[in-house]
């Protein structure tokens, strides 16, 4: 089979220039309107380069599942139950501090396979300058304690480095925030997939 | 062997630039070190963001009108069009497709480039467009000029198009640039000659199209896609091991 697969188009950074092509239309880091089921959250972190430094011109993408768990597309077995108003896409540049931020709902658990779920979590792109092929990553709740234990990816990465995949809660006058840093190189590295 | 055993991972790294590439010097603090986890593909990644024609303005795909204020924008007026395909070569419909590009004069409108290059007051240089049944988008635009970027001493970008595909699941999505044929500057480019294969630089580079060319108004330019599908597990595909 691999053998008459066409080879793929390789992939290029996204450079230095995007936002006008990718970003600037609106609120494309808004994944919620009024109309949209469940907890009303925001995920915030910075994006860092191997010295700590913010990385200012990093684009974010994330894809979840909604408040349930189904995602809102045809090859979820179940997504005639999924959210009609929640696409579950969102995009974020980074300003100067490196920070990219979302509003949207906490993604129920989805299946892992026919016997188990998965714990909570959204899937992760970082492009940037610099980054001539993107990044793949998760984001996991810190405050799932017992979902995490039993996750079959989480138990995949050594147990040193799961925090890096661990947004941490913080309650604000808005909510609750979830917090987590992108480090794309050095200490404390993020753990990035190879799906 | 089957599939699986062969290619681990969904992504082609025999094609894909690797994260750390010391002539881009921007890859230096920016490249993972630590090796990638091996991630099994689940409903995360076989699913993605679903797009529909109306949310495609009428102009989204005519960048030498979707930004006009006193006149046509300065330059070349190119078509650029190609066919977005699987591994197995199947089309993928309903593709969103995402361009972005710098003027004629290789200046981009964006607070970051001070190229001392001119903006150009009708072109902004960004479009998008949905492929269509057949997995073929298409864009009228104006070329794009080389720029300068300060990576090395006397660095020049080749003219390039920037592309971002979203395939049919999240695993297949795709950020890159399409070049142009004969430009001097490919072999000079530590962005484009990251890519560590000869031929995988080589699909890079659109092909002119002289049957895509429209007489008296604007030259073609194919420039066909491959995205990375999902690898082939022996549960998923029980055949694998007789089709190879
Ligand atoms: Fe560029």
């Amino acid at each position: 089979m691999s053998n008459s697969r066409l080879p793929q188009t390789a992939s290029q950074t996204v450079g230095p220039f995007f936002h006008f092509g990718l970003v600037d239309r609106g609120d494309e880091n808004n994944l919620v309107n009024d109309a949209v089921k469940g907890e009303r959250i925001v995920i915030r972190g910075r994006v860092l380069d191997g010295e700590g430094e913010a990385v200012p011109d990093a684009l974010v993408e994330i894809w979840q599942a909604d408040a349930n768990g189904f995602y809102n597309h045809p090859d979820d077995p179940h997504h005639e139950n999924a959210d009609p108003e929640f696409r579950g896409f969102g995009r974020s540049d980074t300003v100067s501090d490196g920070q990219f931020s979302f509003r949207t709902v906490k993604p129920g658990p989805v299946p892992f396979d026919s016997r188990r779920f998965q714990a909570p979590h959204i899937s992760v792109r970082v492009f940037a300058r610099g980054m001539l092929t993107h990044a793949y990553t998760r984001f996991y709740f810190s405050d799932e304690e017992e979902a995490n234990a039993a996750d079959t990816i989480l138990n995949i990465v050594e147990p040193e480095r799961q925090h890096t995949l661990l947004l941490e809660r913080r309650e604000s006058s808005e909510g609750p925030v979830y917090v987590l840093d992108v480090k794309l190189q050095g200490q404390d590295e993020t753990v990035f997939f190879d799906p | 062997m089957s599939a699986l055993s062969r290619r681990l991972s969904s992504l082609d790294w025999s094609i894909h630039p690797p994260y750390l590439h010391a002539a881009y010097e921007s890859t230096l603090l920016r490249s993972p070190q630590k090796p990638l986890v091996p991630l099994p593909q689940t409903l995360s990644e076989m699913t993605g963001p679903v797009y529909g024609h109306d949310e495609i303005q009428p102009l989204d795909h005519d960048l030498t009108r979707n930004a006009v204020s006193d006149g046509p924008p300065i330059g070349e007026r190119i078509i650029v069009t190609g066919r977005i395909v699987d591994e197995v070569g199947r089309p993928v419909p309903n593709a969103l497709v995402e361009v972005w590009q710098a003027n004629a004069a290789g200046r981009y409108r964006h607070l970051v480039d001070q190229h001392d290059a001119p903006l150009d007051p009708n072109f902004t240089g960004a479009g998008r467009v949905l492929t269509n049944r057949a997995g073929e988008y298409r864009f009228v635009t104006i070329r794009p000029g080389a720029y300068p970027w300060r990576n090395h001493e006397n660095a020049w970008r080749p003219a390039h198009i920037h592309f971002s595909v979203f395939g049919r699941a999240f695993i297949s999505r795709l950020v890159t640039q399409m070049y142009f044929p004969g430009d001097p500057l490919l072999p000079l480019d530590p962005v484009l000659q990251g890519v560590p294969d000869e031929r995988g630089r080589a699909r890079l580079v659109a092909d002119y199209a002289h049957d895509v060319t429209e007489p008296e108004w604007a030259l073609g330019y194919r420039f066909d896609i491959v995205l990375n599908g999902s690898r082939m597990t022996p549960f998923e595909d029980p055949d694998a091991d007789d089709d190879e």
